[in-house]
């Protein structure tokens, strides 16, 4: 079967949990940017938790359905509708043949997660149905859905209609948004000064944030240690010899606005990071809106193992919820 | 030349062989990388050379952070002697400097340039002590490259001149980054030249294009069709100034999914170039244009 797009909304992706393995070629690991609300999205609908679903940032798509399937709607708060009646997020409902799913506006959040029984069936690149439009690949010709596009749906019974995802096992991030944050490798070129005020300042997401990365800016700008700027680096004291980003990794250029990458983000580059977001905290930035004020939080191995575990926890308990 | 290690939040190992460029930093830092790979660690998924240094992915809840980093050192030791030489290969690269359309994009972004007056190229040369963009040009092409990244974004390569450090070109990146590049442009910062395999943001000072094609998601490319991405670390390549008569002949051919690369097996052993440039260069180009 297939689900036709009648609007596409502002920027809908074909996901799952994404492509490992490629990094090393600059092919991102991708995938949803919050992944705890697409494994409940397909958690609730009968789905593995990797199934392909769409991703829909700020506004929804129109869908019509060409049979019957269960459909779930996690993530970010942007209210469905089944021919104009409203339905509940993280919360399974069906839709029948002929029927169309369209979205009230957003509420809260940024990205909702549309799973849909059966699953998206699009073809496997490199072991993954994930868009990624930089590099054209996955998804629907490496694109986000456009007008007319069938998406194709595999096979799958569906879960009951009515299952739910208690409040308690729901995430966004609160205002101001957290981020906790394990400092790196270059730390040690700010200044201690430059460092206390990174952790003490407020800052607020910028217009600039995508499934790359996102720039947070209103925070005081950085000072750089003296010293000489290594061979190949480049005059700038942010440069480095260009070298590896990773997923979460914080990137200051020039000093002024850190950008934290995320699922698509470049694989490198010669930008000093001065650390990297914990691994726990990565769903939330996939849910921040522009102007959300954020604070950074200083954190040690330790306290993001123990934040790694709690996250664990939390899939364990709403796959017992949904059982 | 000392390494540094640090955790990349709670996934991964980041590892800096040497602040500074060299090709002993990336000998070593591929040698490490591929060690980790052969020692195939339970709950890692992704290890990525770079260009003085490389990063690790890897799980934590199937190997310990600590356990991860004690791994990877082991293997740090061992690098510093391991032998720097590579089997490889080396390709004719053809590149159509001074374009148009790298030309026109430069100029729409002009004012996030250094010299908003001039070109990159003009620019690339002054400050590099070239009386000419021509001459400048000349410098760019005569002796081979060595890819010693690949990334940033899908398959784009980071090459670095094999010529004497008092040799290596130098440029700035752009003040502002560029919200476009042509795809296929050859691009320079730092002292690294690049090419874009896609059309997107850059930072980087454009001086050319290429015709040929290095990314190709649906690996329709002659030469693309086993893999999508052109590049591998460790290829050696030899940029040849090319006209626009021959830039549309190749792209003709490129895009008829017909045009074969010049490419040549040759071995690059570190310590033998380091011992004699000109010669290792001259028989690296002997090996490209004989037969």
């Amino acid at each position: 079967m297939t689900v036709k797009v009648l609007n596409p909304g502002l920027f809908t992706t074909i996901q799952d949990l994404g492509r490992p393995g490629y990094f090393h070629l600059g092919i991102p690991i991708g995938g949803g940017m919050d992944r705890l609300s697409l494994r409940a999205a397909n958690l609730l609908v009968g789905n593995p938790e990797d199934a392909a679903v769409l991703e829909t940032v700020f506004m929804g798509p129109q869908l019509e359905f060409e049979q019957d399937a269960t459909v779930a709607v996690t993530g970010a708060d942007l209210p469905p509708r089944v021919d104009g009646e409203a339905k509940e997020s993280w919360t399974a409902f069906k839709v029948k043949a002929g029927q169309t799913l369209t979205f009230d506006y957003l509420k809260e959040g940024a990205r909702a997660y549309i799973a849909i029984s059966g699953g998206i069936d699009t073809p496997l690149y490199l072991g993954s149905r994930s868009t990624y439009p930089i590099g054209a690949l996955g998804g629907i010709d490496g694109r986000p859905v456009a007008i007319g596009d069938q998406i194709p749906i595999g096979e799958g019974a569906g879960a009951k209609e009515g299952r739910s995802i208690p409040d308690a096992l729901r995430r966004l991030p609160g205002n101001p948004a957290e981020l906790r944050v394990l400092p790196g490798l270059y730390w040690r070129l700010i200044t201690e000064e430059a460092g206390r005020n990174f952790f003490e300042d407020t800052w607020a997401v910028a217009p600039e944030a995508d499934r790359m990365g996102v720039r947070f800016r209103g925070g005081r700008e950085m000072t750089f240690k003296e010293r000489e700027q290594p061979f190949g680096a480049g005059s700038d004291p942010s440069n480095i010899v260009d070298g590896c980003y990773s997923y979460g990794s914080i990137q200051v250029p020039g000093g002024k606005e850190p950008i934290v990458l995320h699922r698509d983000a470049v694989s490198g580059g010669g930008y000093f990071t001065l650390g990297a977001v914990i691994s726990a905290d990565m769903d939330l930035i996939g849910q921040l809106q522009p102007h959300t004020p954020t604070r950074f939080v200083a954190v040690d191995m330790e306290q993001a193992l123990a934040a790694r575990a709690e996250r664990a926890a939390l899939r364990g308990r709403i796959r017992e919820a949904l059982q | 030349m000392q390494s540094r290690y640090s955790f990349g939040g709670d996934e991964h190992i980041f590892v800096e062989t040497d602040e500074e460029m060299s090709l002993d930093a990336f000998f070593k830092a591929l040698s490490v990388c591929n060690a980790i790979r052969e020692a195939a660690i339970d709950g890692v998924t992704e290890v990525c050379p770079a260009n003085a240094g490389f990063q690790v992915k890897y799980d934590p809840d199937v190997i310990k952070p600590d356990d991860m980093m004690a791994r990877i050192k082991e293997f740090d030791a061992d690098a510093d002697d391991a032998e720097k030489r590579i089997d490889t290969r080396i390709i004719e690269f053809p590149v159509y400097y001074q374009d148009p359309w790298t030309h026109e994009t430069l100029m729409r972004f002009r004012d996030r340039h250094q010299d908003p007056g001039g070109t990159d190229l003009d620019y690339a040369a002054r400050i590099n002590g070239y009386d000419s963009a021509e001459a400048f040009i000349q410098a760019h092409h005569e002796a081979p490259w060595f890819v010693s990244m690949v990334g940033f974004v899908s398959g784009l390569p980071f090459l670095y001149q094999l010529v004497e450090r008092e040799r290596q070109l130098q440029v700035p990146k752009y003040v502002r980054p560029r919200t476009d590049t042509p795809k296929q442009t050859v691009g320079y910062g730092g002292c690294f030249s690049c090419v874009y395999s896609v059309r997107g943001a850059g930072g980087y000072q454009m001086f050319g294009i290429t015709p040929m094609t290095i990314f190709d998601p649906k690996q329709e490319t002659n030469y693309l069709r086993d893999f999508m991405v052109f590049h591998k670390p460790g290829d050696i390549v030899k940029f040849t100034p090319i006209d626009r008569e021959e830039y549309d002949h190749i792209l003709g051919e490129v895009e008829a999914n017909r045009y074969e690369p010049k490419i040549r097996p040759v071995e690059f052993d570190l310590a033998a170039f380091n011992a004699d440039m000109k010669g290792v260069n001259a028989k690296l180009m002997g090996a490209l244009n004989d037969g």
